[in-house]
């Protein structure tokens, strides 16, 4: 899941100061899903910025990262002359690569690959770095839950099981270590991984990916 | 057996007990201030550790740090962390200090950006220390980390790493020192050892693995200048094993500094005692002046 945060109301009032009719677009998806941007916090937000004294309305569609979804809104948005989007930053770059006449603004901030551990508790998961290694790490990713991403941990620094650069998280790596132990690979860890392979993730911008071709 | 490519390197191979100070350079642009830090350790050392911006904070760069220790006619043990450079960067300074004549190479994955002090900063860590150690010992072979030929002269340097003996999980730092020993290092320098039974409990570990054969162990110390610096120590720095013995003597010590060099000698007797330690590395934290004395007293 991609896991979003409303931008404050005095952050996106600045974005849209000078603009009068404003379009609120939610999305379906992941942002939906947490109550960040669906249905009901477009209607919510398009409320609050009539109260400012804007032209207001919203709607949602199914998923802002599909173009499929977003063709049909052309002819509404000539009535606006702003669109609020609340899709993560996915479906706001493909509206506005769909849509480069009229100004969209995103209302919130997108901040990782996740999971809702707990009711309103989200943590990240997964970098999306495009060289999976689950298969050696026993299933957890060293990549997004070490902040330095260490393939041959854990640092110097673990200490009781805890990260040394945050202290109130686990050291994945010391997890990664119970784990193998308890299903007799320890001995694995005594590989030197291989570095990782940065022409599959952020060294090789724009990624793009061909269902069915092997790909970079 | 290879000539050895540095004085460190000869003095372990010849069984000698050695002596590294740590050295951080300074916060500016002064040759005149690593000159002096230089002259007030010079003759208590056999090699100077140049931190690579220790706590991920700025200092003068390591290299030049050392290239300035070699132009004093001492030797720099260089540190060189992953945390600022990917591995082009790497090798090309790699490259460039082998040329220059520096022969001691320490690889450290090098602490988090979060913890010094520009937060805000791209934290690297396009490889770790053990990754680090292979592709020096790639480019001794005469591979660079790509795998293409390097054409020409290889650099060649006695190559170290670090470990901390108290971190946890405690049995994993052994086989994690094999993989650093597997990797390249041949000398280890350790963390700063407070906590004596856990550290000889971890070398005999060591030897079973059969890892002291294969590296010589440079055991760390760090003089507590007071009881308020060891009592943080305990309480603020991840990976710290303090016994309250310690603190206990510090806190009821009449003159702090004085009983401090006196700790700091008792532990580095019975580390000197320890069968598999080759030599002590005393981080002096801007301590310089505890240096004679303890010294004196250990060699």
């Amino acid at each position: 899941m991609i896991v979003t945060r409303p931008k404050p109301l005095e952050e996106v009032l600045s974005f849209l100061k000078g603009f009068r009719k404003i379009l609120v677009l939610g999305c379906r998806g992941c942002v939906a899903i947490y109550h960040v941007g669906g249905d009901k916090e477009a209607k919510a937000l398009a409320q609050k910025l009539s109260q400012k004294g804007f032209e207001a309305s919203s709607k949602s569609v199914l998923r802002q990262c599909d173009p499929r979804y977003l063709k049909d809104l052309k002819e509404e948005l000539s009535q606006f002359d702003a669109v609020l989007s609340l899709a993560c930053g996915v479906g706001v770059v493909t509206f506005a690569e769909m849509f480069s006449e009229i100004p969209v603004y995103p209302g919130v901030d997108t901040l990782f690959c996740g999971a809702q551990v707990e009711r309103g508790v989200f943590q990240e998961k997964c970098r999306a770095c495009g060289n999976c290694l689950l298969h050696l790490t026993a299933g957890l990713c060293p990549v997004a839950l070490c902040p330095k991403g260490l393939l041959n941990g854990p640092c110097g620094g673990s200490s009781e099981g805890r990260c040394e650069v945050n202290p109130n998280k686990p050291c994945v790596w010391e997890e990664i270590i119970k784990r193998l132990e308890k299903q007799g690979r320890l001995e694995e860890l005594l590989e030197l991984f291989p570095p990782r392979d940065y022409s599959l993730a952020e060294g090789n911008s724009p990624r793009e990916y061909v269902h069915g071709k092997a790909s970079k | 057996m290879e000539r050895p490519v540095s004085k460190l390197q000869r003095l372990l191979e010849e069984g000698k007990f050695v002596f590294t100070v740590e050295l951080q350079p300074p916060k500016n642009a002064s040759k005149e201030e690593v000159r002096k830090k230089l002259s007030a350790i010079k003759d208590f050392a056999d090699a100077v550790n140049l931190t690579d911006c220790s706590t991920a904070s700025v200092s003068m760069s390591s290299l030049a740090a050392s290239l300035i220790t070699l132009e004093e006619g001492f030797e720099p043990v260089w540190q060189m962390t992953c945390r600022d450079r990917n591995r082009i960067a790497l090798q090309a300074e790699i490259l460039g200090a082998y040329a220059l004549g520096v022969r001691n190479l320490l690889c450290m994955t090098g602490d988090h950006p979060l913890v010094g002090d520009h937060p805000q900063a791209k934290p690297v860590y396009d490889l770790d220390s053990v990754q680090l150690l292979s592709l020096v010992k790639g480019l001794e072979e005469g591979k660079f980390f790509n795998g293409k030929p390097l054409k020409g002269e290889r650099p060649c340097f006695f190559l170290g790493a670090v470990e901390n003996p108290f971190a946890t999980p405690l049995h994993f730092r052994v086989l994690r020192l094999k993989k650093k020993a597997l990797a390249g290092a041949r000398f280890i320098q350790t963390q700063g050892i407070f906590n004596l039974k856990k550290f000889e409990r971890f070398l005999r570990l060591a030897e079973e693995e059969g890892i002291l054969e294969k590296v010589f162990l440079i055991a760390g110390i760090i003089p507590p200048r007071s009881f308020k610096m060891l009592k943080y120590m305990k309480e603020r720095v991840p990976g710290m094993d303090i016994p309250d013995e310690w603190i206990k003597r510090m806190a009821s010590a009449r003159d702090q500094r004085e009983e401090g060099i006196k700790i700091a000698v008792e532990i580095g007797k019975a580390l000197k005692e320890m069968k598999g330690v080759r030599g002590l590395h005393i981080m002096l934290i801007g301590w310089e002046e505890a240096l004679p004395e303890i010294v004196k007293a250990l060699r």
